[in-house]
């Protein structure tokens, strides 16, 4: 309906939801509604509509069609931009994602419209909305606000809350017919990285990152030990992803992933400025670092200053009691 | 194969950046300037496919004030041809869009076979001009790509964009836009003969209007702030066993974080 604010659902690629849309429609209903998802897929399931119900989607839009995936964004961009001139939506918000952070630029600019991207916080200012964002690798934050409706906006996952999931709430499943436009870029092949067992890196509630402290790439065993007790990632700071310890996809920080856990651990790791670009938005920081002069411990919320080899195996051992009460 | 290399300066990371007086720009005395890391990375791509090709031409195009001369100064000294500058005071508030229709204009007038550009700029990490670009001009595009092969006849790409838990392979037709994420090379150093040879360059200004962009942002900076202060933390003391215990019982009760 005209006025409605819309969510862009990310998915895991084989038709349901993923657990950032309860953030994203979560925070549409506190901006006041009405909520809507629009749902580009080649497959959605039954379950995966009755969870963007549940999660307070008055409405689906649903666009499926077996040219969407996988997703390329002059594909997505046309048809959503045909609905929104139809349906005039007040905004347009979606997580950050690969794709969802491309989409959403490709889209605003064949709208016309402005983007707020890896927003961390959005309120309504009388009639107007206004986003703020972490900018110069997150030492300022810069308040925007656009000139015109919709307002488009990407949010940065674990920021903001998720809605509670009400079971028995359902959203009407309006399907859209769409042309797709023929794609000029084509799919060759996906090549999956080798699974760590571990939740992936922006996703997880709780991370641990080793830095230059960890001495070399064979001691992060130690780090998904850990990791793995107590379900987090592990990532690594760019002295440690530049000296060839990890993979380029691991690192933490502005020339890497962008993270806002629930829980965040750096062992080893300094605090540089450009690590804390990347990880100063999570909730509670542990630092692990035998300099007590580093900089990490000034954002630290707990710190422990000793060696990073006695303290990990500790953890471990500690949470593993834990567990097994 | 011409190719245009996007590029922005914008502050060095490590240094200060204080609120400006108008309390919606930064102070930019005293700033360290240096083009975007991941631009970098784009001049050096568009450097080795000429390379590679044996021919070709390298055109390193900045928005920005004058000072931006000096960026595209370094993209000439690693081994771009020529460069471009749009400096016009017009713009000095140009949104992502407004950004994207001025480079896309650019590309119109110079037609390049490929347009490369950083998946982001660090000052305000939007990361969104390139995939505007894209559609302003009405190509395909590719952000965070690791790896690229254009084939031998120049007419198309293949390309490896970085994806939650994976790499996504891409043939694109070309022209296209691609955006570099770190890992795609290693930047050159500029060579003491490349900053003399700089110097001699051709850097060519250019205004909004040679464009036929009017610029109106449709987002803007309504105030920069400092961050909320954290609260004080605490060292957990004693030996590691006691710390540890200690640091897990406060993350469980006090902080429930875990």
């Amino acid at each position: 309906m005209a006025g409605a604010l819309w969510c862009m659902v990310e998915d895991d690629r084989k038709g349901t939801p993923k657990k950032v849309m309860a953030e994203v429609l979560g925070e549409a209903a506190r901006l006041g509604g009405p909520v809507e998802a629009v749902w580009l897929t080649d497959k959605a399931t039954d379950d995966g509509l009755k969870q963007l119900g549940a999660w307070g989607a008055a409405k689906v839009w649903l666009l499926e069609d077996a040219g969407l995936a996988p997703y390329r964004g002059e594909v997505w961009a046309p048809p959503v931009a045909e609905l929104a001139a139809k349906e005039s939506p007040k905004a347009i918000l979606a997580p950050v994602t690969s794709r969802q952070r491309e989409f959403m630029a490709r889209l605003a600019a064949r709208l016309g419209a402005g983007l707020a991207a890896d927003s961390v916080a959005l309120a309504m200012d009388g009639d107007r909305l206004v986003a703020t964002r972490p900018v110069y690798a997150g030492k300022l934050l810069s308040r925007v606000a656009w000139a015109k409706q919709p307002w488009m906006a990407t949010l940065r996952p674990n920021v903001f809350k998720p809605a509670d999931a009400q079971a028995g709430k359902t959203a009407a499943v309006e399907r859209v017919t769409v042309t797709v436009p023929a794609a000029q870029m084509k799919f060759v092949e996906r090549r999956e990285e080798a699974s760590t067992g571990l939740p992936e890196l922006t996703e997880a509630e709780i991370v641990l990152s080793g830095g230059r402290g960890m001495k070399g790439p064979e001691n992060y065993v130690i780090l998904e030990e850990l990791g793995g007790v107590i379900g987090a990632a592990v990532g690594a700071s760019r002295a440690a992803v530049d000296a060839g310890w990890r993979p380029h996809r691991f690192q933490i920080g502005q020339t890497g992933r962008t993270i806002s856990p629930k829980l965040y651990m750096g062992f080893g790791v300094s605090g540089a400025i450009q690590h804390l670009a990347g990880m100063r938005t999570s909730k509670v920081i542990v630092a692990v670092n035998k300099d007590p002069e580093a900089p990490i411990f000034k954002i630290a919320d707990y710190g422990i200053v000793a060696d990073l080899f006695e303290v990990v195996p500790e953890l471990t051992k500690e949470f593993k009691r834990l567990l097994e009460k | 194969m011409k190719i245009l290399v996007m590029i922005k300066q914008v502050p060095d990371t490590a240094t200060q950046v204080k609120i400006g007086g108008d309390g919606k720009q930064i102070d930019t005395s005293g700033i360290t300037w240096i083009v975007s890391p991941y631009d970098e990375f784009a001049v050096e791509e568009a450097l080795r496919i000429k390379e590679k090709r044996g021919q070709g031409e390298v055109v390193a195009v900045a928005l920005g004030p004058d000072r931006a001369k000096e960026a595209l100064r370094s993209a000439l000294a690693m081994g771009c041809d020529r460069a471009i500058h749009v400096n016009d005071p017009a713009l000095a508030a140009a949104d992502t869009l407004t950004t994207a229709r001025v480079l896309a204009a650019v590309a119109k007038q110079e037609a390049p076979q490929l347009v490369l550009c950083g998946r982001q700029a660090i000052d305000d990490d939007m990361g969104a001009v390139g995939a505007q670009m894209a559609e302003v001009l009405g190509w395909p595009c590719a952000s965070w790509i690791m790896e690229e092969a254009i084939d031998g006849g120049g007419t198309s790409v293949r390309v490896g964009r970085q994806v939650e838990g994976g790499l996504e392979v891409f043939e694109l037709p070309l022209p296209a836009v691609l955006s570099a994420q770190k890992g795609l090379n290693e930047p050159r150093y500029p060579t003491l003969k490349g900053i003399m040879g700089a110097k001699k360059k051709e850097i060519k200004d250019v205004k909004a209007a040679d464009l036929g962009v009017t610029a109106a942002p449709e987002l803007s900076i309504a105030a920069l702030e400092a961050l909320p202060p954290r609260p004080p933390g605490r060292i957990v003391p004693g030996d590691v066993k006691d710390a540890v215990k200690e640091l897990v019982r406060a993350l469980r009760e006090d902080a429930k974080a875990i």
